[in-house]
């Protein structure tokens, strides 16, 4: 449990410590061409025990597949995080040297991969856990996505692929109740997104509050199955959206009360209530949180002080292997008929 | 020379070649799957896999649901595990379907990964017309793939080339689209030209990309071209033989990469350009050939056409797709055109 909370500590204060640096520059006028981070950026502040309570039972050969609102499952699955934290600031020795940011981090070290497409990330993961399959190996693999997801056919053809194939996959739902301005109740009339399991013949779990060890715990038994070759899960996860769907997202779409609402729920104040009753005190989870804090700080640091890109990296890694293949030798056999090949 | 005894006469058809590289590579190599639609037990529907479920069965010879989106991207995801899948899309016209997979992950995952993740997938697909199968069965969309940066183009025309090539494409690291045209594949329903049934050696060859080939020397007008129209490219080529006009044919073979080099050397040499593809003419193959000889040589350029399916989709009744999808006579109208004002 301590581990969670420091995950989680992690991924929080990682995300706050991005709107600082994001924001500057950016005010009083929000300009998106400004400040350190380049684009967009999608911070995942209360959504941090789905991510933790996953990942937590997997190895560093699992694979994980994460959406447009990465960071706190990279966090959690143990990417790099100042190679990350340099390919946020589109820094020369980030995860991708630059060329892909915050919305497409890949760190191979841990099998962590991004897309930026909604639920695009669903057939991969599935793939992933092909694989494992027909090598016949213990791995399992894990896609996250957002609840705005479930209505993309990617996601419900990755369903329907991985049952019929008994892939050991889990697709991971963070309903955070919003899609960007929308909220779920008036694009679908299926309230728990894990109800869409039935249809697909698969087990399906809906953890109903952001506690990190009811996810812990769900999240055990999912990726068991799927590491025991039983097939895959489908698990959501109720979230809750700190902050707005990308920095400078105005939120005029959302009521004072919603907002509030998802401040007052904290899945980190809550499994710190967990954490005193289990005996540990003030100084124990402060230690944890500086801890974290030093990690982060040191993280961004180290991004801040990498070089930028040059402009003529831009032509690198096209391509693994060169252009021509895997030769530029073209045999030379005697076909009947002369050249008539 | 070599003596008689070397001279390869086996012949195969296109998609026998095809089929005998990847029984090769699977049996070499344990992590080669081939994954796609009615590829098992009907042999693919251009037989593109015809026989391989007997000898490797159903684990590595997989049948999937209609799901494009989730197989091709299951296949992005298993190679970026480190095996070699080859998806197959049935028609090439079924990629809207899944066209994120292609070009946002399959294309781009090894680039935004600053080249620490690879995907090496080879995706098939069948392409082209002249059997009336109508617009949204017919294309070759060659050019719509060629745009996207991080995919390898292969478009073999013969038999001999259809086995190098696709050697090379599954021991490939990248990405490779391998767009194949049913008309080649000699089906017995769909009875391909004479010409891609050619020799093909047993043992295993590769074939650079971006290595075009001069299918006919010539020294007065060079035809670049690839896929079916190679054949008719050569049949127009030996009719304007009669008449004095020499040709010179040359087949792509990828697209990605061009060989830029094989092509302006060419024109060098008979100062006329006449592309053909069985594209869409505008925004594709032909425009991007012409401006790429353009950009290296323009001076070596006297005469320049193009023949390519006109701006619209591909039409069902016979007159009208035989209007549209160029052939040897549009081309020998082309080539005359261009060598006319000597």
């Amino acid at each position: 449990m301590r581990e969670l909370y420091a995950d989680m500590v992690t991924a929080r204060h990682y995300e706050e410590r991005l709107q600082e640096e994001y924001l500057e520059g950016k005010q009083p006028a929000f300009d998106i061409s400004a400040g350190p981070i380049p684009g967009e950026l999608h911070l995942a502040a209360g959504q941090e025990a789905a991510a933790v309570g996953v990942c937590h039972h997997l190895r560093a050969d699992d694979t994980v597949t994460a959406p447009h609102r990465p960071h706190h499952v990279a966090i959690a699955k143990g990417v790099d995080l100042k190679r990350m934290t340099a390919e946020i600031f589109g820094r020369k020795t980030g995860l991708g040297k630059g060329k892909g940011g915050h919305m497409h981090l890949f760190d191979p070290d841990v099998n962590f991969a991004c897309s930026g497409i909604i639920a695009e990330g669903c057939p991969p993961a599935a793939g992933a856990a092909l694989a494992a399959k027909k090598r016949n190996e213990d791995t399992v693999a894990v896609a996250f996505l957002g609840e705005g997801a479930i209505d993309q056919g990617a996601f419900l053809e990755s369903l329907n692929f991985a049952s019929v194939h008994d892939l050991p996959v889990v697709f991971v739902v963070e309903d955070n109740d919003w899609a960007i301005s929308m909220p779920k109740g008036r694009v679908t009339d299926v309230e728990n997104g894990s109800d869409r399991a039935a249809g697909f013949d698969m087990p399906g779990f809906r953890v109903d509050h952001d506690d990190a060890v009811a996810v812990y715990e769900a999240a055990g038994e999912a990726i068991g199955r799927a590491r025991d070759q039983n097939g895959p899960t489908l698990l959501e996860v109720q979230v809750h959206r700190r902050m707005g769907h990308f920095m400078g997202d105005p939120q005029t779409y959302r009521s004072d009360d919603d907002e509030e609402a998802a401040l007052a729920r904290d899945s980190i104040d809550r499994l710190e209530s967990t954490l005193r009753d289990h005996g540990l005190g003030d100084d124990d989870l402060a230690a944890i949180r500086d801890d974290a804090e030093e990690r982060v700080e040191e993280a961004i640091a180290w991004a801040k002080d990498q070089p930028q890109p040059d402009p003529e990296d831009a032509y690198d890694d096209m391509f693994v292997n060169p252009p021509s293949g895997v030769t530029t030798e073209e045999p030379d056999f005697d076909l009947a008929g002369g050249d008539g090949r | 020379m070599s003596d008689a005894d070397d001279v390869i006469d086996r012949e195969l058809t296109m998609s026998r070649a095809m089929v005998e590289s990847i029984a090769h590579e699977m049996r070499e190599n344990e992590e080669v799957f081939y994954m796609g639609e009615d590829v098992a037990d009907y042999g693919g529907i251009f037989d593109s896999t015809q026989g391989l479920l007997e000898e490797f069965g159903r684990d590595r010879i997989m049948d999937v649901p209609i799901s494009e989106t989730a197989y091709l991207g299951a296949a992005v995801g298993a190679a970026q595990e480190g095996m070699r899948p080859i998806a197959e899309l049935m028609f090439v016209d079924f990629f809207g379907v899944a066209m994120d997979q292609i070009y946002n992950q399959l294309a781009k995952n090894t680039y935004m990964s600053g080249g620490n993740v690879n995907v090496p997938l080879v995706l098939t697909a069948a392409v082209g017309g002249t059997y009336n199968d109508a617009a949204q069965h017919s294309q070759t969309l060659y050019g719509t793939f060629a745009h996207i940066p991080g995919l390898k183009i292969v478009v073999p025309s013969t038999a001999y080339d259809a086995k190098g090539l696709m050697h090379n494409a599954i021991r490939d690291d990248d990405p490779v689209m391998y767009l194949f045209h049913k008309r080649l594949m000699g089906i017995g329903w769909m009875p391909a030209p004479d010409g891609p049934k050619t020799p093909v050696p047993e043992t295993d060859y590769t074939i650079p990309f971006g290595s075009a080939d001069v299918k006919r020397e010539g020294a007065d007008v060079t035809i670049v071209t690839l896929g079916l129209h190679v054949h008719r490219a050569l049949a127009a080529a030996e009719s304007l033989a009669e008449d004095g006009i020499d040709a010179e044919v040359v087949d792509l073979r990828t697209l990605v990469p061009l060989d830029t080099e094989t092509i302006v050397e060419s024109v060098r040499k008979t100062g006329r350009l006449v592309v053909v593809d069985e594209d869409y003419r505008s925004f594709g193959v032909t425009g991007e050939i012409i401006a790429s000889v353009a950009d290296r040589d323009l001076d070596a350029l006297d005469a320049v056409d193009r023949v390519a399916v006109p701006d619209v989709p591909i039409p069902y009744a016979r007159p009208m797709e035989n209007e549209v999808i160029p052939d040897a006579t549009d081309i020998e109208a082309s080539v005359r055109e261009v060598t006319s004002g000597e």
